[in-house]
């Protein structure tokens, strides 16, 4: 692939120069979602960071060389990959094969970033088929781990495009489990049920709305809550007071420039 | 030590139309294909394919061998939606059993294990309960008293998988970062069948790899087929990566009856050799094609 950087629309380029203007480092959306996703790891111990998608990816990376250095990543593949003190590439720590991912899973110590064909306000998530499962109008993914990953250990969803497409009011095969059908599970099951952060193309989202629906917790800069409101097909806890989602400090948008993706693959991501 | 070493075609021989065959790798890895190619040149037809799919279930359900598929997913990996499998789903034509990774695993281990079932929590809450009305729960008889799904055992007729290397008993070895879940898909089976890139002398295995590579043993395995290229197009590392190019046509190919029919023609409906030509060939004039 070529370093295209995206240099349109508010992707990197713009924010390089309104900076040059400004003498201060301006952040691209991207790079706004990027640290978006790495605040979902934060606190998390030494535990599988499992993303999905080129920006969970980066966010999981720049939260482990930052806040979150406990945090395991793997290769994409077999091999857990950890940073290379001597150099700005990943050196391999340790072997992490499909059926050590799955008794991971029951263990807990998995924090995963899933995509999301489908969402409802309690986060119940759909990427298996759309329409009526017997004869779907699209079939997609299958429901992979998300039925075992839901009830064992904390998800988040990464929505690289916020639409009413994606933030339904009824999911049509519930693939992870959202909070109502937690609630309704005893044991384990239910005690173990997490859905930390849904980080989308225009907002951030949790689940601490009343019941634990879905609730706004911040805007990307630029963003309004109405435009959210807009994008999201059912009612959106709100708090009186909407922040704007956190801009990468100079060190993050070094981390993610210099060494994370110096090729700007993000922007593309959004495109 | 017996000899096992049969040719692909004679491998799938002994498929019967109506069996349950489990097919090994994952996705767009390491995947018996030079087995599915042979089976797609017999007439057995009818089969229930457990899987972590990719292009195994695509070619078979594409040539109408497939009634069910036991799943969680079918993918090319590099391309996420496998074409074939969804043509199908979407027509109505393949009948599907959707279950989540770990439930694969859990039925594939209890059928190695020769258990009826595995309690796990996995699908507790999600639709994999509603669109599977067979599944059961069970009740924990400690004091925890806690409702856990009751996974079936996933029993094989047939398991089909590939490895790096092999010897001629059916001592089988991968040399990859993963083993994926090779060993008990033959465990699960009545009668398991390995492909492999290379046959080596009894004994020589350890030349190749650690103790460890060595997933596979003669009890697992009722015959081994030498199919260099055998997993093409999916990936066999370190022997080769996946053939990104050749999956971009695959997939494209799926897209009219007219393509499918061509790349049919091209690639499938001659022998095994006759397809590596062929694969070779159309490398050859890549170059050309996209610069």
């Amino acid at each position: 692939m070529t370093g295209s950087r995206g240099d349109d629309g508010g992707g990197r380029g713009a924010a390089a120069s309104a900076a040059s203007a400004t003498g201060a480092a301006r952040a691209s959306r991207a790079e706004i979602c990027v640290v978006a996703c790495a605040e979902a790891w934060r606190g998390d111990g030494a535990i599988l960071a499992s993303p999905m998608g080129l920006i969970p990816s980066l966010g999981a990376r720049l939260a482990r060389l930052t806040f979150a250095p406990e945090l395991l990543v793997t290769d994409g593949e077999a091999m857990l990959v950890a940073p290379d003190e001597a150099g700005d590439g990943e050196r391999v720590e340790g072997w992490m094969p499909y059926r050590d991912v799955l008794r991971l899973v029951a263990t807990g110590r998995r924090h995963m970033m899933m995509g999301a064909a489908q969402l409802d306000r309690y986060g119940n998530q759909n990427i298996s088929c759309i329409g009526d499962w017997a004869r779907p109008k699209a079939q997609l993914l299958g429901v992979r781990g998300a039925p075992g990953n839901t009830v064992n250990h904390p998800v988040s969803y990464w929505v690289p495009r916020h639409s009413r497409r994606v933030f339904v009011p009824r999911v049509d095969m519930v693939s992870g489990v959202g909070y109502d059908r937690a609630a309704q599970l005893a044991g384990p099951a239910a005690a173990c049920h997490e859905l930390r952060l849904v980080v989308t193309d225009r907002a951030v989202l949790d689940f601490g709305g009343p019941g634990h629906v879905m609730r706004l917790r911040s805007v990307h800069p630029g963003v309004s809550v109405a435009e959210v409101r807009e994008l999201t097909g059912f009612e959106l806890a709100m708090p009186d007071d909407v922040p704007v989602t956190r801009s990468p400090a100079p060190v993050e948008l070094a981390l993610i420039r210099e060494r994370l993706d110096p090729a700007g693959l993000a922007e593309r991501e959004l495109a | 030590m017996i000899d096992k070493v049969l040719s692909p075609d004679e491998v799938a021989g002994e498929l019967r139309s109506g069996m349950t065959i489990g097919i090994g790798g994952w996705g767009s890895r390491r995947k018996p294909m030079a087995l599915v190619r042979a089976l797609l040149r017999s007439a057995v037809t009818d089969l229930t394919i457990v899987s972590f799919g990719g292009p195994d279930v695509g070619l078979l359900i594409a040539a109408g061998r497939v009634r069910r598929v036991v799943c969680g997913f079918v993918s090319l990996d590099s391309i996420a939606l496998e074409p074939h499998f969804r043509q199908a789903r979407q027509a109505g034509t393949v009948q599907l059993t959707e279950l989540d990774e770990g439930m694969m695993h859990w039925g594939l281990l209890a059928a190695a294990h020769r258990l009826p079932f595995l309690p796990t929590r996995a699908g507790l809450g999600s639709d994999v309960l509603r669109v599977n009305p067979q599944l059961r729960t069970i009740s924990s008889p400690y004091a925890d008293a806690e409702e856990l799904v009751a996974v079936p055992a996933l029993r094989l007729d047939v398991a089909l998988v590939h490895m790096n290397r092999a010897d001629a008993g059916g001592n089988g070895q991968y040399l990859g970062p993963d083993p994926y879940f090779d060993d008990l898909f033959c465990l699960a089976a009545r009668r398991s069948f390995m492909s492999c890139e290379r046959i080596v002398p009894a004994g020589r295995l350890l030349d190749s790899g650690p103790p460890q590579s060595l997933l596979l043993n003669r009890a697992m395995v009722h015959g081994v087929a030498e199919t260099p290229g055998g997993a093409h197009f999916t990936s066999c590392v370190p022997d080769y990566d996946r053939d990104e190019e050749f999956q971009r046509q695959y997939a494209a190919a799926a897209a009219t009856p007219e393509a499918w029919q061509r790349f049919r023609a091209e690639y499938l409906d001659g022998d095994e050799a006759s397809y590596q030509r062929a694969v070779r060939r159309s490398r050859a004039s890549q170059p050309a094609v996209t610069p």
